[in-house]
């Protein structure tokens, strides 16, 4: 039999009362690439941090190569056994891109830095990677996806023979994710041993040999071939349940109704210019685009974190103060950040504050809030969207990583908003929580709410009746409710079909 | 890692929201103490008397943990304790030979002064901050300075006496047989206590300590709270001044100096976070009490008064390791 290049034996883990994984086996063979999938809030990421020695597990065993784990577990020698892409960002915000790549593992050396050698080795994986960016950026000054590009090639940079990903390709573009692929074949081919999170099946069925899942902190299928397991079984294992796929397209609203968003020639140097668009009550447009395309930052402007310097937002009828967030939620606009961890997150404040601190004001007079009414509009939320916590009082800084995004979209909807501007409103959440979402925003359409989606992922965007593309900060084409992927790809990618 | 080491009385403390009175086991043992080194320690007059010499440093915690929930800092608050209350009697005096103005000011106008100065002392430094970005320690540590010095030059350094006793009346009145700054800083925790709690502003301090950035986007406007947290804490420390300068019915050119330090000890000894958006106001009581506490029975017992200063630092000290073990959670996030 092949030797196990990791292997876990019924592991437990529990925090505080809530026991989030219930006696846990997993064995990975040397060269074989494994599938861990399950909802938000299984307990993948948990896993994960036994595995990397960040946490100790309450009881059971962790063997690396038949051999149990260092009994340090931030020793050098467990470091070598695994390398890790995790969930959360783990650059040091502050540090140059340079020298988070070889964070406390400078080349040569290990005790001194020799800053050109140091310099010239980050630039070479830079160029492999195709970041487009200088070794000496800062990290807060990346992008998303940049950050996430940074992580991957500072993970596979070390050279250990078992690579874990969680959630990888959560914030990458389909041509980053690509060359991601390309590598792990690679790296699959000098048998190097893979534990691969995602929430997109797909990619497990393109990278993996065989799959765990995991549902509510147990094993529900243990290392089944993936070729044996079509895509509803895994589904099904997950949510314990079948669930359905749908399409919606609610029609829109009578043509003549006055806009709920109109955008009119905005400009802002630099990121965007002359941009125009009219979106009716009852419809859901998709702004689509490159992540330096300026489709981000028009989102911003509508949401008033951005002042744009010429041009008008108007919110069915009335014009927007520029750069104002809080006039902008007053008059309709409701706003999910694409950053959900720095930008949408109020981390040590609970589930249900975090789910109303848009409409707090509508809690009691002079702004006292009555605990009461707080969590009664809370609790609806929390139902609607599934979320997984141990109760609405716990902070969200210790929900999950997908929880933590259904957190941030609940609060949106909170205020019943005119207008939904949503940045990748799906990414990083289980398929069943995405049709939850996707249900939501057709209920707020139907009522008469436009929706604005911001993403470049075909399946956020296949509810639109209108897909607008952006391309270097202007518009240059818009599709029909009847796009079709391969034009929609050339146009995004600036490429005409 | 801090969840395996987490005890049953803690983790049941935390489920109830009670994790900040785990300090209270550690006030009754200085207490106990007290009690055996001094039976005088436990008599309503002693017991009173803590109280009333902890109302101003209690005042200025309430100040001080309301900007450390935004993660920002004030080192001047102990500097308006000294400079308000001597400009409003500077004001007031009419014998310049004795260091004042000689203008003879209505004690309820300079009243009114000693507050306004605060607010503006608190509005300089939210402008700073705010505005011109700049860090708030250095503004604070600098406004700290000057008003220090400020305070000196006003009166050439001398103590201003014989103030009338309108202008006392806060720090040494009696509401009931009660001390009225008694009255007032407990009047003021519960106000502070519950509007951190119940209240939309006092919510989006820790909104905006937890994450700044998500806050604004989440609507809260940042700036104008920052700001009026900085006037907001200004005023209290007026008032803490007012309430001292009625206490010891004169005005010292070094009041409020190294106060600063006990503000800090009691807040972060109470659960208060430095870096931000965790702890409550019950607890920066209970640290307020234990030091007040801690200095009376010290004060009665016998340790030599030149080793006062060392014990207390030292059982500070203790404290914060003890609030640690008990009570505080590590940050494992
Ligand atoms: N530090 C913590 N304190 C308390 N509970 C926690 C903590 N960390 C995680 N949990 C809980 O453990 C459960 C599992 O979380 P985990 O991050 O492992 O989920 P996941 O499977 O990775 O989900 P996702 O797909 O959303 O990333 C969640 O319900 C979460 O609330
Ligand atoms: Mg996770």
């Amino acid at each position: 039999m092949q030797p196990a290049a990791v292997e876990v034996r019924n592991i437990s883990k529990a925090f505080g009362a809530s026991q989030v994984l219930h006696d846990v086996s997993l064995s990975i063979p040397v060269g074989v690439s494994r599938g861990l999938v399950g909802r938000n809030g299984a307990g993948k990421s948990t896993l994960v941090s036994i595995l990397t020695g960040l946490l100790a597990p309450n009881s059971g065993k962790l063997l690396f190569d038949d051999v149990e784990a260092p009994a340090q577990r931030t020793s050098r020698e467990w470091r070598n056994k695994v390398a890790c892409v995790y969930q959360r960002s783990t650059l040091v915000p502050t540090m140059s891109v340079a020298e988070n790549l070889f964070a406390n593992a400078y080349p040569g050396n290990p005790s001194w830095v020799n800053w050109s050698r140091l310099r010239a080795a980050a630039r070479g994986i830079c160029e492999e990677w195709e970041l487009g960016v200088n070794v000496d950026t800062r990290a807060s000054d990346l992008r998303v996806e940049q950050r996430q590009l940074v992580e991957i090639a500072r993970a596979l940079a070390k050279g250990a023979r078992f690579i874990i990903f969680d959630e990888p390709t959560a914030a990458l573009e389909s041509k980053e994710v690509a060359r991601l692929f390309d590598r792990i074949r690679r790296l699959k081919r000098e048998g190097v041993t893979l534990l691969y999170i995602s929430h997109h099946l797909q990619e497990i069925y393109d990278i993996c040999d065989s799959v765990t899942v995991l549902r509510d902190g147990r094993v529900i299928v243990a290392g089944a071939e993936v070729a044996d397991l079509p895509k509803d079984k895994i589904v099904e294992a997950m949510v314990g349940e079948q669930i359905a796929r749908s399409t919606r397209r609610p029609p829109v609203l009578s043509a003549s109704s006055a806009p709920a968003l109109s955008v009119k020639h905005l400009s802002l140097a630099s990121m965007f210019h002359d941009i125009s668009f009219d979106i009716s009550p009852g419809e859901q447009v998709g702004l689509a685009g490159l992540g330096g395309s300026g489709k981000e930052q028009i989102a911003e402007a509508i949401a008033g974190l951005l002042t744009a310097r010429s041009g008008d937002i108007l919110v069915g009828g009335v014009t927007l103060k520029p750069g104002h967030v809080p006039t902008a939620q007053l008059t309709g606009v409701s706003y999910v950040p694409r950053d959900r961890r720095r930008r949408g997150i109020l981390p040590q404040l609970s589930v249900a504050e975090n789910l109303t601190v848009s409409i707090q004001r509508t809690f009691g007079n002079f702004g006292w809030i009555a605990p009461r009414r707080l969590e009664a509009s809370a609790r609806q939320l929390f139902s609607a969207l599934s979320i997984v916590a141990s109760s609405m009082r716990q902070p969200v800084v210790e929900l999950s990583g997908g929880n933590q995004q259904k957190v941030v979209i609940g609060r949106a909807l909170a205020s019943s908003p005119q207008v939904l501007v949503l940045v990748y409103p799906t990414q990083g959440v289980d398929v069943a929580a995405k049709e939850a979402i996707f249900d939501i925003v057709a209920t707020a359409q139907a009522r008469g709410a436009a929706a604005l989606i911001v993403s470049d992922e075909l399946d956020e965007l296949r509810n639109c009746q209108r897909v607008l593309v952006v391309f270097k900060g202007s518009i240059v084409k818009a599709f029909g409710a009847d796009w079709s992927e391969r034009d929609l790809i050339a146009a995004i990618e600036g490429v005409d079909a | 890692m801090a969840a395996s080491a987490q005890s049953g009385f803690k983790a049941r403390l935390t489920s109830l929201g009670l994790r900040e009175l785990t300090l209270i086991p550690a006030l009754l043992i200085v207490g106990f103490v007290g009690w055996l080194n001094n039976p005088a320690f436990l008599t309503s007059d002693n017991l009173l008397n803590i109280l009333q010499q902890s109302s101003e440093l209690s005042i200025l915690v309430i100040a001080e943990t309301l900007i450390l929930l935004l993660a920002k800092i004030d080192l001047s608050l102990e500097s308006i304790v000294g400079f308000t209350p001597m400009l409003g009697a500077w004001l007031i005096s009419t014998d310049p030979s004795l260091g004042g103005s000689g203008l003879g000011l209505n004690p309820a106008l300079a009243i009114a002064i000693v507050f306004l100065t605060g607010a503006l002392i608190g509005a300089l430094n939210g402008f700073l901050v705010v505005k011109m970005r700049l860090s708030p320690f250095i503004v604070t540590l600098s406004i700290l300075i000057l008003l220090r010095g400020m305070t000196l030059g006003l009166t050439n350094g001398t103590t201003l006496f014989d103030l009338p006793n309108s202008f006392l009346y806060l720090g040494s009145a009696k509401w009931g047989s009660v001390p009225a700054s008694i009255w007032i800083a407990a009047l003021l925790y519960l106000f502070f206590g519950i509007g951190l709690r119940y209240h939309r502003i006092g919510r989006a301090l820790y909104a905006i300590g937890g994450n700044s950035e998500a806050a604004r986007v989440a609507g809260i406007q940042v700036d104008r709270v920052v700001w009026g947290t900085y006037i907001a804490s200004g005023l209290l420390a007026a008032l803490a001044g007012l309430m001292l300068s009625g206490r010891i019915a004169s005005v010292v050119s070094s009041q409020g100096q190294n106060m600063i330090f006990y503000v800090f000890a009691a807040a972060v000894i109470g659960g208060v976070n430095l870096n931000g958006g965790r702890g409550r106001l019950v607890g920066a009581l209970t640290g307020v009490l234990l030091l007040g506490v801690l200095q009376n029975v010290l004060t009665l017992s016998q340790v030599p008064t030149f080793w006062i200063d060392a014990v207390y630092g030292a059982i500070i000290l203790l404290a914060l390791i003890f609030a640690r073990l008990t009570g505080d959670r590590a940050e494992d996030v």
